[in-house]
């Protein structure tokens, strides 16, 4: 369970201090798949940021599994069970994505486990996995690989920035069964996944709006979801299954 | 290989990936001194009469055969300049694998210089590899300063992988190239330096040959205080494509001085440097914290990755 108590982030720029957060608290429940959505801008990628202790808060607490994480580090929650993949995913020169596989499952895997992760974010293995993590890849590549990190990583509460941001040719419902089997695979596991896709609120329990830095909405899909439905929160997938 | 100790045999392993006596053509030097050989049908080695050093001459048309030679050095205060020549026969298609490691636990500077020229035959292909290394704890510095020239016929080939990743304290490293009609050089190079070392690479490369073409490529890693230079000059005098890079990451108090050096000498010759110093990415090291690592781990993983 993850619980976010009066968590502030203010940023400096040009001398005057801007709240990017407001004094927002929530609680993530296991067994949960929670969606944020909101206008861009509104702070859900810093909220993400500040999850996985890539941002520290001005003021409030984190709080994951009844322990205090505020002050942690990432390493220290990833050691935890929290896992991230970023919105961006970033490049590297000479790390394979085997390497960054193993690094993520923590343990030396086979070149089949390895290949599962890949072929189950729609990347034929074979091709990929001896492949440098570089500018070679394309965006939805480097993309699909980050989501696999994730996978192998197996945290209990995995943190999804706009995953399905560039996978242009993937089909959309292969990204929402590798939720749907992240859900499965990992006993108690939640999921949080900042999007602005209907199609995957839909398989979502719970949908948070956060809007100027604060909880607009927070409640079941099936009330938040009606409200949001025709908005720029909720946009209809124009993405085709292939 | 039983004139080598274990130190010996360590360093054998750092240099030339050798457990055992490697297959085809090879000579071992060990403190200055030759501690086995082989030549093949193919492969012969002799050595110098004027000088130290060895001449290593490969038939036309030899094939998938490899040659050995590397050095090993533990006495302290032991100076020393080789000169290998290389005379590698037309269409042949060979490697050669060299390196020198220096173990110095002494007081005294432990030194070795190879001379290397190579003759590339036309239509031949040369895969060349070399590793330096050092250890040892002494006071004594590791000091080598490895020489090439690179004479190339017609058409002919050579990649060099020239790679020091540890303990060699002072090192300046020239290496001379000259490109006949249609010849290629391809040079990897990777290099690491850490406490006060200092690491001096410089690269003078003639694309003298129609259609000749040359890249050299630089990856290194600068740690503590240590300095690194890479003066890279290619002259393009006819039709022909170079290209020179210099990639690099500084930490601590490391510096690094690239030299971009380009002269063209004819309008059709096509000439590129590209250039790029900074520090490990944060967002690199944030990446791999996410996996778990420590930041010193993420550090270590993606240099091992940059230097691969």
């Amino acid at each position: 369970m993850l619980e976010l108590k009066n968590i502030s982030f203010e940023v400096s720029a040009d001398s005057e201090n801007r709240e990017i957060l407001k004094n927002v608290s929530l609680r993530i429940d296991d067994r949960k798949l929670v969606v944020i959505t909101g206008p861009n801008g509104g702070g859900k990628s810093t909220l993400a940021k500040l999850i996985m202790g890539i941002e520290k808060p001005t003021s409030g607490k984190v709080i994951f599994n009844g322990t205090d994480i505020t002050e942690l580090s990432v390493t220290e929650r990833a050691k935890l069970g929290i896992g991230f993949a970023f919105q961006q995913p970033v490049k590297f020169k000479g790390i394979r994505v085997s390497d960054l596989l193993r690094i993520a499952s923590g343990k030396k895997i086979s070149t089949a486990i390895a290949c599962d992760y890949l072929s189950s974010v729609g990347l034929c293995a074979a091709d990929y996995i001896d492949r440098e993590i570089n500018s070679s890849l394309s965006g939805g590549e480097l993309k699909r690989i980050e989501i696999a990190t994730v996978l192998a990583r197996g945290s209990s509460l995995s943190v999804f920035d706009e995953p399905e941001a560039g996978i242009d040719l993937w089909s959309f419902q292969n990204l929402i069964e590798v939720f749907q089997n992240l859900r499965t695979n990992i006993q108690n596991s939640s999921i949080i996944i900042i999007s602005h896709q209907e199609r995957i609120m839909n398989i979502s329990d719970d949908i948070l709006v956060i809007k100027d830095g604060s909880v607009d909405l927070y409640g079941p899909r099936e009330e938040i979801l009606p409200q949001l439905t025709g908005t720029r929160y909720a946009v209809k997938g124009c993405i085709k299954s292939l | 290989m039983a004139k080598l100790d274990d130190i010996q045999r360590r360093l054998l392993l750092e240099v030339a990936d050798l457990h055992e006596i490697p297959e085809g053509a090879y000579n071992i030097r060990s403190n200055s001194e030759s501690a086995g050989r082989r030549s093949t049908e193919n492969i012969e080695i002799i050595s110098k009469t004027d000088v130290s050093g060895l001449e290593v001459r490969i038939k036309p048309g030899t094939k998938n055969e490899s040659v050995h030679i590397p050095v090993v050095m533990t006495r302290s205060g032991l100076k020393e300049v080789v000169y290998n020549d290389f005379f590698i026969g037309e269409d042949s298609d060979v490697l050669i694998v060299a390196g020198c490691g220096i173990d110095n636990c002494g007081n005294q500077d432990s030194e070795h210089d190879g001379i290397h020229r190579f003759y590339v035959g036309r239509g031949a292909h040369v895969r060349y590899v070399e590793k330096h290394y050092g250890s040892g704890e002494g006071k004594g510095k590791r000091i080598l300063n490895p020489g090439t020239e690179v004479y190339m016929e017609e058409n002919s080939s050579m990649e060099m992988e020239m790679v020091q990743i540890k303990g060699v304290v002072d090192t300046e490293r020239v290496t001379k190239a000259e490109l006949g009609e249609g010849a290629k050089l391809v040079v990897r190079e990777r290099l690491m330096t850490h406490g006060d070392q200092r690491a001096v690479s410089r690269y003078d490369v003639s694309l003298n040959g129609r259609g000749s073409s040359a890249d050299v490529v630089s990856r290194s890693v600068a740690k503590d205080d240590s300095f690194q230079k890479f003066d890279a000059k290619i002259l393009g005098n006819t039709e022909c494509y170079g290209h020179t890079e210099c990639d690099s990451i500084i930490m601590d108090r490391g510096r690094i001085l690239a030299v971009p050096g380009l002269e063209a000498n004819s309008v059709d010759a096509s000439l590129v440097h590209e250039a790029a110093i900074g520090k490990i990415a944060g967002e690199q090291i944030i990446k791999l914290m996410t996996l778990g690592l420590s930041e010193q781990e993420a550090e270590e993983q993606i240099i091992n990755g940059f230097l691969r």
